[in-house]
C-alpha cells in the first residue's frame, strides 16, 4: 500500500512512432518507490531521465504503459495528483520584473494548502533577497527560488530535476539538508542529478538510466559490488607481454582479473587489469615485478566507485537500434568517441587508469568480470 | 449528487482564486513595463481621438456616439486583446514561465484565463469610460437591447484572446510580433465595417466581410445601442435579438476556431 509511484513498462516516444521517424526517449520503465524513500535516477544526457520524470510528473503522457502516483495517473488525473506533488524542473523562468515575494506570492495563491511564504524563503536561504526582482538573482538564487516553489505546497512527493545544478558548495550543502530534512518528515523524493556524490550522499536507491532504460538500481553499495576493481600501469613497449610478443617480453603472473592493454601515443603500453580480488592481485603483481626488477610506472590500485560503475554504463557505445544519428555503419573508432564525448564532468578519471571497459567492444557486457581472465 | 455539486463549486472557486493569482501577477507585470502600459491603455484612446474629426460627419449625435463606442471597442480589442496579449503570451513563453505554470496546479485554461484579465479590464473599462463621456457629449442613448452590447464585449474578447494565443505560436520574440499580428490586425479592422461601411463593398466582398471576428462585434454594437439593423433600420425589441442572432453565431463561430488554433498552434515552451 505504501508505494507513492509505481510504472509499469512506460515508454515515451517524440514524432511518431520508433521506426517511423519517431524517437523513443523511455524504453519500458518499471519502477515502484515507497513512501519516504528518495531515489536518485542517474545517466548521461540524453539517456532519458528528464523525459521519464516528465511522464512521472504527468507534464507529458506516457506513450504506452502504466503510471500511478499517490494511486492515480497523473497525466489524466491532474488535478487531484497536482495537488499533492511538488515539482522543480530542469529549466523554468521567472517573469523578469516581478520581485521574489511576489513570485512566490503569486505561486503561493495558486496552491491548495500553501505553505507561509516567508518561511519556505527562509528555508532556502532567500529571506534576505525577497524584495529583489528576479532577474537581478545570481544562477544560484534562482535555482532555490525554483526549489521553493515546489516545497511551497508541502507535497508528499517532490520531484526534483538536477536540483543542485550551478549551485556553489555551500548551498548545495544547504539544499541537502532541505531535501533530507523532508524525507526525514515522510516525503517521497524522485530526482535526477549529474553529481554521483550528490546520488551517493542522498539516495536510499539509485537507478541508472541509459539510452531510455533503467539498467541498473539498489543502493549506492549494490550497484558498486557489481563492479570489479581496477589496477593500472605502464610498462615500456620492450617488456610489454602483449599476445604474440617475440622473445623478450615478459609474461604477468596468473592473475584473477580480466587483463587489457593499449599502446600509449608516448610510448610504452597501458595495462589495466580489473579484478573482483584486488589485494591478492595486486600482491602477485608487486611480487612478480619485484622479482623481474621491474617498475611499475603510473602504478593505480582502486576499488570500485560508484563513478565506475556509472561511467562503465555510459561508456558501453551506442546502442544501434536508437543511435539518432544513423548513416549507415558507426566509424571505427565509436567507442572512443562516446567515451570522450560522455558528461563525466567531475568524475572524471585521470589519464593513467581509465575505465576497464575502456577498449572493449561496443557489446562488451560490463557486469561479467569472472567471464574471461588472463 | 450534493457532494459532487460541492465538488464542483470547489473546483470552481479554486480556478477563480488562481486565476487571480494570476490576473494580480499580470497587472504587476503590466505596470512595470512601459511600452506594454502605453499600448493598453494610451493607444486605443489615441486612435479614437485622432479619428473622431474623420467620422464627424455631421451624422445625428446618437449615431456618432455609437461611432465612438465601435471605435473604441475596435482598437481595444486589436490592440489590447489581441496585439499586447501575443506579446505578453510569446514572453511568458521564452522566459519559460509558461512551462513552469505547467509544473503546478494551475490548469492551462486557467493560465490562459488568468493571462487575458488584466487585457479584458482595461477594454472593458475603456469602453464604459467611452460610454460614459458618449453619453454626456452625444446624446448616445441607453442601450436598446444590453444584452446584445455584452454579447458583443464578451464574444469579442474570447475571439481575440484566442487569436491571440494562437498567434504567439507562430512568434518566435515579442519584437517579431509586430509583423506576426498584422494580418489579423489590418484584416479584422478592413473588414470590420468601423474604418468604412461594409455597405459600400460590392456583395459578395461585403458578405465575406461579415464573416470576419471584428464585424459581428461592431454589428453587434450597433444594434444593441441604437435598435437598428445594419442598413440604420428601426427594430423593435424582439426584432434587436434576430438581428442579433446572425452575429452571434458568427462570434461563436470564431470561438470555436479560435480554440482549435490554439490548440493546435500555441506553444508552451520555446522551440529548442
Amino acid at each position: 500500500m505504501d508505494t507513492v509511484i509505481r510504472l509499469e513498462d512506460v515508454r515515451r516516444s517524440y514524432g511518431g512512432r520508433p521506426g517511423k521517424g519517431g524517437f523513443e526517449a523511455v524504453r519500458g520503465v518499471n519502477l515502484e518507490v515507497r513512501r519516504g524513500e528518495l531515489i536518485a535516477l542517474l545517466g548521461t544526457n540524453g539517456a532519458g531521465k528528464t523525459s521519464l520524470l516528465e511522464v512521472i510528473e504527468g507534464i507529458a503522457p506516457a506513450t504506452a504503459g502504466q503510471v500511478r502516483v499517490l494511486g492515480k495517473d497523473p497525466f489524466r488525473d491532474r488535478a487531484a495528483v497536482r495537488r499533492r506533488t511538488g515539482i522543480m524542473l530542469q529549466e523554468a523562468g521567472f517573469p523578469a520584473e516581478l520581485r521574489v515575494f511576489e513570485m512566490a506570492g503569486t505561486w503561493a495563491r495558486t496552491l491548495s494548502r500553501p505553505r507561509p511564504v516567508p518561511e519556505v524563503l527562509a528555508e532556502v536561504g532567500l529571506s534576505h533577497r525577497a524584495d529583489v526582482a528576479v532577474k537581478s538573482l545570481s544562477g544560484g538564487e534562482r535555482r532555490r527560488l525554483d526549489l521553493a516553489l515546489a516545497i511551497l505546497g508541502r507535497p508528499e512527493v517532490l520531484f526534483l530535476d538536477e536540483p543542485t545544478t550551478g549551485l556553489d558548495p555551500e548551498s548545495r550543502r544547504s539544499t541537502w539538508e532541505l531535501i533530507r530534512r523532508m524525507v526525514g518528515e515522510g516525503t517521497t523524493v524522485v530526482l535526477t542529478t549529474h553529481y554521483l556524490d550528490e546520488a551517493e550522499e542522498l539516495a536510499d536507491r539509485i537507478a541508472i538510466m541509459d539510452r531510455g532504460r533503467i539498467v541498473r538500481s539498489g543502493t549506492a553499495a549494490q550497484i558498486v559490488a557489481e563492479e570489479p576493481a581496477g589496477i593500472g600501469f605502464v610498462l615500456p613497449n620492450s617488456l610489454a607481454p602483449m599476445p604474440g610478443d617475440g622473445p623478450g617480453s615478459v609474461e604477468l603472473p596468473p592473475l584473477s582479473g580480466q587483463h587489457r592493454t593499449k599502446p600509449r601515443h608516448h610510448g610504452g603500453v597501458q595495462h589495466t587489469i580489473a579484478t573482483r580480488d584486488l589485494q591478492r592481485d595486486l600482491y602477485r603483481l608487486l611480487t612478480w615485478a619485484e622479482h623481474h626488477g621491474l617498475e611499475l610506472a603510473e602504478l593505480q590500485a582502486r576499488s570500485a566507485s560508484l563513478e565506475q560503475a556509472f561511467l562503465t554504463i555510459a561508456n558501453r557505445g551506442p546502442d544501434h537500434t536508437s543511435a539518432p544519428s544513423t548513416t549507415g555503419s558507426p566509424p571505427a573508432d565509436t567507442n572512443r568517441s562516446h567515451t570522450s564525448s560522455v558528461d563525466t564532468g567531475r568524475a572524471a578519471i585521470g589519464s593513467a587508469h581509465r575505465g576497464p571497459a575502456d577498449n572493449a567492444p561496443a557489446n562488451y557486457p560490463a557486469t561479467s568480470p569472472q567471464e574471461t581472465s588472463v | 449528487m450534493t457532494t459532487t455539486t460541492t465538488a464542483r463549486s470547489t473546483e470552481f472557486t479554486t480556478a477563480l482564486r488562481q486565476i487571480g493569482a494570476l490576473a494580480r501577477m499580470e497587472a504587476t507585470l503590466l505596470r512595470r513595463n512601459k511600452t506594454a502600459l502605453i499600448n493598453t491603455i494610451v493607444m486605443a484612446p489615441v486612435l479614437v481621438l485622432l479619428l473622431l474629426p474623420v467620422v464627424d460627419d455631421g451624422a445625428v449625435h446618437a449615431a456618432f456616439g455609437t461611432h465612438l463606442v465601435t471605435l473604441m471597442a475596435a482598437f481595444g480589442l486589436i490592440f489590447v486583446a489581441y496585439y499586447n496579449l501575443t506579446t505578453t503570451v510569446v514572453a511568458r513563453r521564452e522566459e519559460l514561465t509558461l512551462k513552469r505554470l505547467t509544473s503546478g496546479e494551475l490548469s492551462p485554461t486557467s493560465v490562459l484565463i488568468g493571462t487575458a484579465t488584466p487585457a479584458a479590464a482595461i477594454i472593458t473599462g475603456q469602453l464604459i469610460l467611452t460610454i460614459a463621456a458618449a453619453a454626456a457629449a452625444f446624446e448616445l442613448p441607453l442601450p436598446a437591447n444590453p444584452v446584445l452590447v455584452v454579447l458583443a464585449l464578451v464574444g469579442g474578447l474570447a475571439v481575440f484572446a484566442l487569436l491571440a494565443y494562437a498567434s504567439s505560436g507562430m512568434t518566435k520574440t515579442v519584437e517579431a510580433a509586430q509583423l506576426t499580428t498584422l494580418p489579423v490586425i489590418f484584416g479584422t479592422l478592413l473588414a470590420s465595417g468601423v474604418t468604412f461601411p461594409l455597405q459600400a463593398m460590392p456583395g459578395p466582398l461585403q458578405q465575406i466581410a461579415e464573416l470576419t471576428p471584428l464585424a459581428p462585434v461592431i454589428q453587434l454594437l450597433q444594434t444593441g445601442f441604437l435598435g437598428v439593423d445594419q442598413h440604420g433600420e428601426a427594430l423593435t425589441f424582439a426584432q434587436t435579438f434576430t438581428a442579433g442572432l446572425v452575429p452571434v453565431l458568427v462570434l461563436a463561430g470564431w470561438c470555436v476556431l479560435g480554440t482549435l488554433a490554439t490548440r493546435r498552434w500555441m506553444r508552451w515552451e520555446p522551440r529548442r
